[in-house]
């Protein structure tokens, strides 16, 4: 288990107030203008030596992103903006940054921002966290007053302005060109790439998006150094992580551990073990809901980084995780996910836009075993369809779960749903097809 | 995407109040000179919160003046996002998250509280109409499943019982006390907390 010591979101619950004198004597804003004089390259070359990835699902290492910006601002202004657009299914790490450790965050920001050679940085926060948001702009003024950002931030003779930007219920923003599009005054639909944002970004400038966990840690990699972040965790998978643990365990938490720690520690150390035992324990999804499942077995012995996550067909995602026991109906479990997929879908790309909510539509039948056995492979195909084929990831998100239920749940799947459509065995139709049509032939068959 | 409709009774006029003006003039400054546009969405939440939680199309089509944008491009920006209301709703908005880690934790039988108690149809305002209910998507506090948010509150850590009181409070026009109702501290886990514990006996 990893040492206090070595914990850097030391208020994630709240014990010591998140004002800023609070935060002052925990460690926050000092040295800030120290490591700043130390010049960008040193930043970036530190962050990359700690070899952070970033926290909001995908992973890319953090100080590669930020050498992407151009090296000199030309005619062009640059952008930091930070994505706190948490809304994955099992996810809720930032919103405790956000209430608790908000001056974390805002010292990153001066940081990345100084690293990147931007002056105005938006903090894109999702339209339901209303408390966080005021919690996080007192902070933001706090910061101001005591003249830690602004016309010289913190001493450095940087100027720093900050900006909230509320989003308003979409889950799509938080796809950073879908998110730099809602900040523009749009719909939140993302854009083709490349373009990379790091070159034509927010209102076509180059612009650094980064998730809210990947900021807040940053101040304390570069004061401990990228030697201690780097020494934690596993290689290329290092340092701290917030897991949230949701679902069927007696204690749900959020709780900050060592990367590369074992998945039933996390559960039965700080999450009280799966509700009825161990043994009961169904399926894990280790990323939030975009995250194909992991069964038991899986389950008992994988450690929770990218790496051998993706090993296992599955990913670290936002380490949001959620335990499922056997007292659930596993495939309502992700017919409930599809349907959030299907409500989510931006529109623009057909494949996700119609894709997703087939696969709802298949996934709920198949719950109340309704569905053909032809459809089981039927349902497969349309994640295929789906998975590449769309302008973002979301395409991705919303067919991997499906295809986790379909790699470990199959047997249960088709144990539930044996109907034989009647056509099937005169005419050799194609299983894409309507159901209304394939409903009318049945009766032709009939008669 | 989601359905969103449109109501059927529209105000002629909307405008913003004094207070809400000079807020509106504040916001467009976050944004560079020429880029108006952004503030969009924060003006469809000012005319929201004025005009008792929901935006009529009067209000689109002021913003729309307010930020020198065409009327469409904030009618579809309205539409897009499932936070603006575009019908009235109850002076208390109840939100119930049934997305899969809260549904395992018993979400659906929050909605049966909801259906028993303030109308049996989603939208649709209680018979003293100052409350209504809605199925949302998450919410982002899924440790703290089952979950609502009323109005700008989340209220965590549900049971029936519990949620049953909230929902006759509110029909009483009495505000429920927000956060867990487990009284746990924020996200900390409620037994055998083996973290940061220097910090908690502090």
């Amino acid at each position: 288990m990893l040492e206090d010591k070595d914990r850097i979101f030391k208020n994630l619950y709240n014990d010591l107030g998140s004002d800023l004198d609070s935060a002052k004597k925990r460690g926050d804003w000092i040295n800030t203008k120290e490591i700043c004089n130390k010049g960008r390259d040193w930043i970036i070359e530190e962050v990359k030596k700690s070899e952070l990835r970033g926290r909001g699902g995908a992973g890319f290492p953090t100080g590669l992103k930020w050498s992407f910006a151009p090296k000199k601002v030309g005619a062009k202004p640059h952008y930091l903006v930070i994505n706190a657009d948490e809304s994955e299914p099992g996810t809720c790490k930032d919103r405790d940054i956000l209430r608790f450790e908000p001056h974390k965050l805002i010292e990153g920001c001066l940081i990345a921002s100084y690293a990147v050679n931007a002056h105005k940085c938006y903090i894109y926060l999702r339209g339901e966290y209303y408390n966080e948001g005021i919690k996080l702009q007192n902070a933001i003024d706090e910061a101001y007053k005591s003249n830690l950002i602004g016309k010289n931030s913190s001493g450095t003779g940087w100027e720093l302005d900050i900006y909230m930007h509320y989003g308003a219920g979409a889950y799509i923003c938080g796809e950073e060109t879908a998110l730099l599009e809602s900040i523009e005054g749009n719909k939140g639909q993302p854009r083709l790439k490349p373009p990379f944002p790091a070159l034509v970004g927010l209102y076509g400038c180059p612009t650094i998006i980064n998730n809210v966990e990947t900021i807040a840690v940053i101040p304390t990699i570069l004061k401990k150094g990228s030697k201690w972040f780097s020494s934690l965790g596993k290689p290329k998978n290092t340092g701290t992580k917030i897991f949230c643990i949701s679902g069927n365990v007696n204690s749900p938490c959020n709780v900050e551990e060592e990367m590369g720690i074992k998945l039933k520690d996390l559960i039965e150390k700080h999450a009280g073990g799966v509700v009825g035992g161990w043994d009961n324990l169904q399926a894990v999804i280790p990323g939030g809901s975009s995250m194909p499942m992991l069964s038991k077995e899986i389950s008992e012995n994988i450690t929770m980084d990218f790496d051998s996550l993706v090993e296992n067909n599955s990913g670290l995602g936002t380490a949001g995780i959620i335990v499922i026991n056997k007292d659930q109906d596993i495939i309502k479990c992700m017919a409930r996910i599809a349907r959030f997929y299907k409500h989510e879908s931006c529109g623009q790309c057909t494949p996700c836009r119609e894709g997703s909510g087939w696969m709802w539509r298949i996934l709920e039948r198949m719950a109340k075993g309704e569905a053909s056995k032809d459809e089981v492979n039927m349902l497969a195909d349309v994640t295929k369809q789906i998975e590449g084929h769309t302008i973002c990831a979301f395409g991705e998100g919303s067919a991997w779960p499906v295809q986790g239920l379909l790699r470990h749940f199959k047997k249960e799947i088709i144990e539930r749903n044996n109907f034989n459509p009647l056509v099937k065995n005169s005419k050799n139709i194609p299983y894409l097809i309507d159901q209304h049509i394939l409903e009318e032939d049945i009766k032709n068959v009939k008669s | 995407m989601s359905i969103k409709k449109v109501s059927k009774e529209q105000p002629d006029k909307f405008e913003f109040n004094q207070d809400n003006l000079n807020l509106a003039n504040k916001i467009v400054l976050n944004y560079p000179s020429g880029k108006k546009k952004s503030a969009v969405m924060a003006l469809l939440y000012i005319a929201q919160k004025q005009n008792d939680n929901w935006i009529p199309l009067a209000a689109m089509k002021y913003i729309a003046k307010f930020l020198d944008i065409s009327y469409i491009n904030v009618y579809e920006v309205a539409t897009f996002y499932s936070m603006y209301n575009l019908q009235p709703v109850g002076k208390y908005f109840i939100q119930i998250c049934t997305t899969t880690p809260c549904m395992i934790r018993g979400a659906y039988k929050l909605v049966d509280v909801c259906k028993k108690n303030i109308s049996e149809k989603e939208n649709e305002l209680s018979t003293n109409k100052n409350c209504s209910w809605t199925e949302v998507e998450c919410l982002g506090a899924c440790i703290s499943a089952p979950m609502s948010q009323i109005n700008d509150d989340y209220y965590e850590d549900l049971n029936v019982k519990q949620f049953e009181n909230i929902i006759k409070d509110i029909l009483k026009d009495k505000k429920p006390k927000p956060g867990s109702y487990r009284g746990r501290l924020n996200s900390e886990p409620e037994k055998n907390r083996k973290t940061l514990l220097e910090n908690k006996n502090a």
